[in-house]
């Protein structure tokens, strides 16, 4: 049996509620309903489902999502050996036997034919068939499956099929509210609380310039950063330039439209 | 007459009744700045002068405008003077002597140092020499048309322009009219457009139009509005200089800023540009209305010094940064710079008061000033206050400060226009009409409503001239308009005419079409096991090495991303029948592009299609046919139909405006299939160079923006030029009566 121990999250991770998510969660664990975590990058999605691992005192197994990915990653396979085969579980396939919450961080990424192995689990079923092992995993009954994705994504191949999002409950995330984002950062990072809000307000410039030149806006982690930097002893406008205009673009214009914008914040 | 003054006067022996009644006061102010042998030196130029045989004009500018010269230059250039005027009156230019020293010290004050005055002079001199006429060939005899104009202009250009942009300015004069007299003088007048359109591109400073899409993303991350910018100029107009404002139409911004030498550092244009929109955000957010009708003008001017410093207060709340901006761009006045007894002081009053407002530092000591200050900051000290209160402040501060003296006509300007605030047009509402001079909302003006546009408005292209390497601006004029329309019937008898060639056209179509299988070998999973690695993996098994598990492969679908945009060639050489004599040219255009569409259609790419031709550049006609999102249906075969050729094939502007459309296409592979059947050419261009080297460069445009362009040419003489525009992407038809079947087959080829 594989260790439990290992999967939990011991430590508290700092998670500040922007509404009644964590209650709601809560409440969809209970039933072990699917959740779909929905929101732009570095908002705090990851965090979130961190959080609600350590608070119900459940494993959580995380799986980053690629396009490389295959059904066999997230399920198992064969390990050939110089005198015959081995099976091994896949972390989807692990998660159910020991009752962990399985986390696929941004699904859209992984092709179509992947994600749906997931289906069999999300639905009242609760099953997953592992075909080249000819066996059926009744699901542990603390196993939950959430996942994660971006919907601003330009492209428009990277979609979730409708059949996929349709066995999920979902959390809307954004960006949290000004005043609330710099307390997070200010916690966080311990900054104090007024130059975690100019952080905040720069990172509000660059996403007023969302679909302007720019597919997404300064993340809160990307404050984060910015923060730890000016945390450490860097001045202010080096530090936001280096963690939150240079990351993000390339486009001259809006790299000097955000120098400006640091200048203009920081007297 | 003092005797040295006699003196003087004997000596530059000069009998002109003009010079006579000035010559004594030129001669004390030359003797204030100018030694003895300089002195020297003057009179005896002036001698020179006056003896040229051309009248009393040269002789009195310079003797009225040397003196200045030599200040503002802080050197002496007279030697290079008189060599120049020297070689105008040896040359047939003589007449431009007088209008050369009349603008000369004006010139000389825009310059900074002898060298670069000496550069002036090169360019005059350049300008005079290759703009002067000869009938035989050897001696000059035809005084150069554009000189006088151009010394005429001078003062205004160095005011305008760097000394290198001026250089190019009279290049581009020189190049382009050389051989048109008229049209050189209008151009050194500075009455045609592109002279205007040219100067405009070479001034220094920060343009309006280089900077457009940054103020844009400012505006929008900074302030979360989006406004539409208007650039008013600010070259032309000298007597009264406008000024930002905003209205319901957009914000007017100036279209050039220099970099501001303020008391408190350097501004970059760009930053001067962000601190106008600023203001006037500011104006947008927190200004209410006020009814004017009670207030005198005074008054109105005080409340809107108190509301922008307001306004100003709550920007800088907001971005700190600012402050830096705007303190530096504020003039400083000094404290006693304006004289109560003698001069309206109120605007010097109200521009101090408005420095300390915004400057802590300010270091004024004016009790009332002071006092004011501090009621200023009381009423913002906790929120935002409004402009009513501001305007309460405001009509106090007149009252309390009010002198006599305000009402005098001589104004203290010095240090009091603050140049990145607007007019405040939008603070005041009336409720009767004023009887003010620059009442600015008249109401019969108002009601006039513009004309319906009949057509679209033309768009403009520069045009690239080889010779200078640089671009022509706004050049040509480009109309587009929806082709007319035909019958669509007789497009569905030209398909049906070539219906042997539609089947087989078909059979590879569809051979084409499922191209979208790609297969992806070395997979540890896949839809198939890939027997040969397979066997391998097997063999290194058996053999006890560590076999390779990756023996599938599985598909991927990789389907076409193409857009295509097929650009006619409508010029009148399309009316010339082919070889044997039974059709035009045309025709078989109509049933070849028919064809093409009724193959793009069914390969199921993007696809649209415009015919183009020209009559000079200030018409190109570009004519829609078929647009991205029509679909081949009869209202676009009747347009196909309905063809017809005419007039010239300027190639240039056609190609970009069709890259225009093309570049907002969102596909992997754009590309510009250009069917004509000649060489770039027009009714007012006469060397055949220009035209091509412009097309090349619209290729070279288009080829950056991602889009590939592909010409086939019926001309068979094409080879001489084609490989110059299109590089490797053209293909000459030699056989014209093949089109039909050769253009669709040429499009599968390309996109295979």
């Amino acid at each position: 049996m594989t260790d439990k121990e290992q999967y939990k999250v011991h430590k508290e991770p700092f998670y500040q509620a922007q509404g009644k998510e964590v209650v709601l969660y809560e409440a969809a664990y209970a039933a072990r309903l699917p959740v779909m975590v929905k929101g732009p990058t570095g908002c705090g999605k990851s965090r979130f489902v961190e959080y609600m691992a350590w608070k119900l005192g459940k494993p959580l197994i995380t799986v980053a999502c690629n396009e490389d990915m295959t059904a066999s990653d997230l399920v198992g396979r064969y390990l050939l050996e110089a005198n015959g085969t081995r099976w091994l579980d896949g972390p989807l396939t692990t998660a159910a036997r020991i009752g962990a919450i399985c986390y696929l961080d941004e699904i859209v990424e992984a092709r179509q034919d992947t994600t749906v192995v997931i289906h069999p689990l999300t639905d009242h079923r609760r099953t997953l068939p592992i075909d080249k092992k000819g066996e059926l995993i009744e699901a542990h009954p603390d196993f939950q499956l959430v996942i994660s994705y971006n919907p601003g994504y330009q492209s428009l191949m990277k979609d979730l099929k409708q059949s996929t999002k349709q066995r999920f409950t979902a959390f809307d995330f954004d960006y949290p509210e000004a005043v609330l984002e710099a307390q997070i950062v200010a916690r966080e990072t311990g900054l104090d609380e007024a130059t975690a809000a100019k952080l905040v307000k720069i990172g509000q410039t660059a996403r007023n310039l969302k679909g302007h030149g720019l597919d997404e806006g300064i993340s809160t982690r990307l404050i984060v950063y910015a923060a730890t930097l000016l945390k450490g002893g860097v001045d202010p406008k080096d530090a936001c330039r280096m963690a939150m205009a240079r990351p993000i673009t390339d486009d001259a214009d809006i790299r000097e439209t955000l120098d400006h914008a640091i200048d203009a914040t920081f007297a | 007459m003092h005797p040295q003054v006699q003196k003087y006067w004997h000596e530059v022996d000069c009998g002109f009744p003009p010079v006579a009644d000035v010559f004594e006061e030129c001669v004390y102010d030359a003797l204030a700045v100018f030694s003895k042998p300089q002195m020297k030196a003057y009179i005896e130029a002036a001698r020179v002068l006056g003896k040229l045989g051309r009248g009393p004009e040269p002789m009195l500018a310079f003797l009225e405008e040397w003196p200045s010269v030599v200040v503002a230059l802080d050197g002496d250039v007279l030697e290079p003077v008189m060599d120049f005027v020297r070689a105008m009156q040896k040359s047939p230019n003589g007449q431009a002597i007088a209008p050369f020293l009349q603008t000369l010290a004006a010139v000389a004050r825009r310059m900074h140092s002898p060298e670069q005055f000496q550069r002036y002079l090169d360019i005059s001199r350049d300008l005079m020499l290759r703009t002067q006429g000869s009938i035989h060939g050897h001696h000059a005899t035809i005084p150069s048309p554009g000189l006088p104009e151009f010394f005429g202009q001078a003062p205004f250009l160095a005011n305008m322009l760097s000394l290198s942009g001026m250089r190019n300015w009279v290049e581009y004069g020189i190049r382009h009219y050389s051989t048109h007299p008229e049209r050189q003088i209008d151009f050194f007048k500075l009455q045609s457009a592109d002279s205007r359109a040219v100067m405009q591109r070479e001034r220094h400073g920060t343009l309006f139009a280089d900077v457009e899409r940054k103020l844009d993303l400012t505006l929008r991350a900074l302030w979360h509005e989006t406004e539409q910018l208007v650039p008013y100029s600010t070259a032309f107009d000298e007597l009264r200089k406008p000024i930002p404002y905003y209205d319901k139409l957009g914000m007017r911004v100036p279209d050039v800023f220099d970099d501001a030498d303020g008391p408190g550092g350097t501004v970059s244009g760009l930053d001067r540009y962000r601190a106008v929109l600023a203001h006037m955000i500011g104006h947008r957010r927190w200004s209410r209305p006020q009814i004017a009708d009670n207030w005198s003008p005074f008054q109105r001017m005080a409340v809107e010094f108190f509301e922008d410093c307001r306004i100003e207060t709550l920007l800088i709340r907001e971005y700190p940064g600012l402050r830096r901006t705007f303190l530096a761009l504020h003039p400083k006045p000094v404290a006693d710079a304006c004289d109560p007894e003698t001069t309206s002081c109120l605007r010097h009053r109200l521009a101090m008061l408005s420095r300390a407002f915004l400057d802590p530092d300010h270091g004024y000591t004016d009790p009332a000033l002071l006092e004011f200050v501090g009621r200023f900051h009381e009423s913002l000290a906790n929120g935002e206050s409004t402009t009513k209160e501001m305007a309460e402040l405001a009509l106090l501060y007149v009252t309390k400060t009010r002198r006599q003296s305000d009402q005098l006509a001589r104004v203290h300007f010095d240090d009091t226009v603050i140049d990145y605030r607007d007019d405040n047009r939008h603070m005041w509402l009336y409720i009767e009409d004023s009887d003010d001079e620059d009442f600015f909302d008249d109401p019969a003006k108002q009601n006039k409503k513009p004309a319906e546009a009949q057509s679209l408005p033309p768009r403009h292209y520069p045009e690239w001239d080889n010779q200078s390497q640089t671009y022509r601006p706004d050049w040509v004029s480009l109309y587009e308009a929806l082709h007319p329309s035909g019958n669509p019937a007789v497009i569905d008898r030209l398909l049906a005419k070539h219906a042997a060639l539609a089947k087989r056209l078909k059979r590879l179509l569809d051979l084409l079409k499922p191209q979208e299988k790609v297969r992806v070998r070395y997979q540890e999973d896949g839809s198939e096991l890939d027997l040969d690695v397979a066997i391998r993996s097997l063999i290194d098994f058996k053999g006890g090495a560590t076999p390779d598990p990756r023996i599938n492969m599985s598909h991927r679908t990789d389907g076409r991303d193409i857009t295509v945009m097929v650009l006619l060639d409508l010029s009148a050489s399309l009316n010339e029948k082919v070889a044997d004599g039974s059709q035009t040219i045309l025709e078989l255009s109509q049933e070849a592009v028919s064809l093409l569409a009724w193959s793009i259609e069914a390969l199921g790419d993007p696809f649209a299609i415009a015919g183009f031709h020209s009559d000079t550049r200030h018409e190109v006609r570009y004519h829609h046919i078929k647009g991205f999102s029509e679909s081949w249906d009869d209202a676009v075969k009747g347009r196909l139909a309905a063809m017809e050729a005419g007039w010239s094939t300027r190639m240039g502007a056609a190609l970009r405006h069709a890259g225009h459309y093309l570049s907002h296409r969102k596909s992997d592979k754009k590309i510009l299939l250009l069917l004509t059947d000649g060489e770039p050419a027009d009714i007012d261009v006469s060397d055949p160079d220009h035209l091509r080297a412009d097309a090349k460069k619209a290729v070279e445009e288009l080829t950056t923006k991602g889009i590939t362009t592909f010409c086939l040419s019926l001309d068979p003489n094409a080879d001489d030029y084609v490989r110059d525009i299109f590089g490797q992407h053209w293909k000459v038809l030699d056989r014209i009566e093949r089109l039909p079947e050769q253009l669709p087959m040429l499009y599968m080829a390309l996109t295979k």
